[in-house]
């Protein structure tokens, strides 16, 4: 029996979700959600053909706000959970030139 | 004051509010009360990550000048309540359990602990949980396990484990934790207590830490249905914060919660006595039957063929919904950040602060959930899930057609020990009773029912409630005539303090 996924499929996912994964710690989710997976194929076994989505279990309809200005979160709130802080602003590596590819 | 303290102060929320009203005990003597077991006790539980001694002290001071100057301080007047640590507040840590989360403080108040504030409530401490909510025995936590009061070297269920066991365990009255697939009501079953799961929609979840949007409901923990009904009850109606909060008159689960149920009909699944169940709760399943017969309700055999095909439908939509969720935590603007080395971008920032952050089974759902939404297999995998999630709800319509209530054991067992359930599926299919509820987004109580005596120590087992969509007044009154007729809710732990069973896992650094 094969296993749904291979080490490059997971190698893929954990780029898409941004995680920096170990070697050993690929094998181990390759392992388990081929696992996961192989369970959730049984839902193969329904007639879902002509069934609608449910997204959510209540229908909503979009409500809209007044456009109008209200007050922000003051900014010593914001910053004082920021992992790093310079003058009054978040840091955060260089993004353009060779620092991109986020 | 010494003269209060010496007295027995009552247990439940409704006899505390009202003695702390009539001022016969002041809620000072009360929250001092609670914030002594949990000193005591407590460190054979692990149920608390933070205990607010000061600011509850002071609040209740607060509560009797309130009293003092006769003003109202409503329904819930000095009564100490512990919040999930996925339930955000302005003042303390909300962590989830998570090391992403460690230090974070929240700049604003979760409604639905507002609205217990507003009601009086005084809110002691937060609780430990799986980290984000994701797990079903509170193992899986950044700053170690919960350990369940009846039986420390095994879990209190989860993932409001912490909340779960600080109730059960006496330590408060009340605790509210968050379900999205039985994560409220399969704790209160391992721990012997009461536990709700409300519709999707009937509270706001503005400041529940988000994981699976369309799944999560906050519900709360008590010792009686009736402290259920009413905490829930406070905890409803509208919130322009929660756009997926109903709109809808508040509801009134308190009139009726006595009337009999007599001319009701239970419907009774035999998809729900499974091979998975333990003897024990199989029999107190039938038993709790038996005694609903015995009280004039009438018992009507339902089909849930659909059960079983529940857990692939949550672990899909809810990973899916979570990895989108959690997208958030980068590093940048709140929680932890790695350390980058030389000729590392912001692709590496990302990718390293949320694998050092993020614990072993987030990461695991984060990963399933941009895999089932991944370009070629959203298809095979996520619209699949939303078009079963569909037979889910139209599955329970049905049943509803034929009862008022649907009546089954909330978990395949009672509490089992600690690392029993170290294959991720094995622990995944242990939400096979509770999972479709929020699928589907009715509602759903657990109650103690019973015990397992065959490991030697008495295990708690509780007994599942599920009624459709808004219509908890029904649930809690089934559930009150259940208890009603038994004493099972009466029966405590046997806690002493430091006690801890020589095999339980230590607590990680």
């Amino acid at each position: 029996m094969t296993d749904t996924l291979t080490l490059d499929d997971v190698r893929h996912v954990a780029k898409l979700a941004r995680l920096r994964l170990t070697d050993a710690e690929l094998e181990e989710y390759r392992v388990q959600l081929s696992s996961i997976l192989k369970h959730i194929d049984q839902l193969n076994q329904l007639d879902l053909e002509h069934v609608e989505s449910m997204p959510r279990p209540m229908d909503t309809t979009n409500r809209f706000d007044e456009d109008e200005i209200k007050p922000s979160m003051p900014l010593d709130m914001l910053l004082s959970n920021a992992p790093h802080v310079e003058d009054r602003y978040l840091a955060v590596p260089k993004v353009l030139g060779n620092g991109g590819g986020a | 004051m010494s003269d209060q303290s010496t007295k027995i102060l009552p247990e439940t929320v409704i006899d505390l509010a009202n003695a702390i009203s009539k001022r016969e005990v002041s809620a000072v003597t009360v929250v001092r009360a609670s914030l002594e077991s949990i000193a005591t006790l407590d460190g054979s539980l692990h149920s608390f990550h933070e205990v607010y001694n000061e600011h509850a002290l002071n609040r209740a001071r607060h509560i009797d000048q309130m009293l003092e100057d006769g003003k109202d301080v409503g329904p819930l007047a000095g009564v100490p309540i512990a919040l999930k640590d996925n339930i955000v507040t302005d003042f303390g840590h909300t962590t989830c359990s998570s090391r992403i989360l460690e230090h974070y403080q929240s700049p604003f108040t979760a409604t639905a602990a507002q609205r217990l504030i507003d009601s009086g409530a005084v809110i002691i401490g937060k609780t430990n949980c799986d980290e984000f909510a994701m797990g079903s025995s509170t193992e899986h936590c950044a700053f170690g396990p919960t350990y369940n009061p009846w039986d420390t070297s095994r879990v209190p269920g989860g993932s409001s484990g912490g909340s779960a066991a600080a109730v059960a365990a006496r330590l408060c009255p009340a605790a509210l934790g968050s379900d999205t697939g039985g994560s409220v009501r399969q704790p209160a079953s391992l721990c012997g207590i009461v536990g709700v799961k409300p519709t999707y929609g009937r509270i706001s979840r503005y400041g529940l830490i988000a994981f699976g949007s369309s799944f999560d409901q906050i519900g709360p923990f008590a010792r009686t249905v009736s402290d259920a009904a009413l905490l829930t009850q406070i905890m409803c109606g509208h919130d322009v914060h929660d756009s997926t909060c109903a709109e809808l008159p508040n509801p009134d689960f308190m009139s009726d919660i006595d009337a009999p149920v007599e001319g009701l009909r239970l419907g009774v699944s035999k998809e729900y006595k499974g091979a998975e169940n333990s003897p024990a709760v199989a029999e107190a399943v039938e038993r709790a039957i038996t005694r609903f017969r015995e009280l004039g309700a009438e018992i009507v055999d339902i089909e849930l063929p659909l059960t079983n095909h529940g857990i692939s439908t949550y672990y899909v939509i809810t990973p899916a919904e979570a990895s989108s969720n959690l997208a958030r935590y980068d590093g940048i603007r709140y929680g932890h950040r790695a350390q980058l080395e030389a000729g590392e971008d912001l692709f590496d920032l990302y990718a390293k602060s949320r694998a050092e952050g993020f614990g072993p089974e987030v990461r695991r759902r984060i990963m399933l959930g941009t895999y089932v939404l991944s370009s070629g297999y959203y298809d095979a995998y996520y619209k699949r899930a939303m078009r079963a999630r569909r037979l889910i709800k139209q599955e329970y319509d049905r049943a509803f057609e034929q009862c008022h209530a649907i009546v089954g054991p909330t978990s395949p067992t009672a509490a089992f020990p600690f690392g029993e359930k170290k294959d991720p599926l094995t622990m995944y299919l242990s939400d096979v009773y509770t999972a479709n509820t929020n699928t589907a987004g009715i509602c759903g109580i657990s109650l103690p029912a019973g015990f397992d005596e065959s490991s030697g120590n008495p295990l708690p087992i509780g007994l599942q409630i599920q009624c459709q969509a808004f219509d908890e007044a029904t649930m809690f009154r089934v559930a009150k005539m259940y208890e009603a007729a038994t004493d099972y809710h009466q029966q405590a732990p046997n806690l002493t303090a430091g006690q801890r069973a020589a095999t339980s896992p230590e607590r990680q650094p």
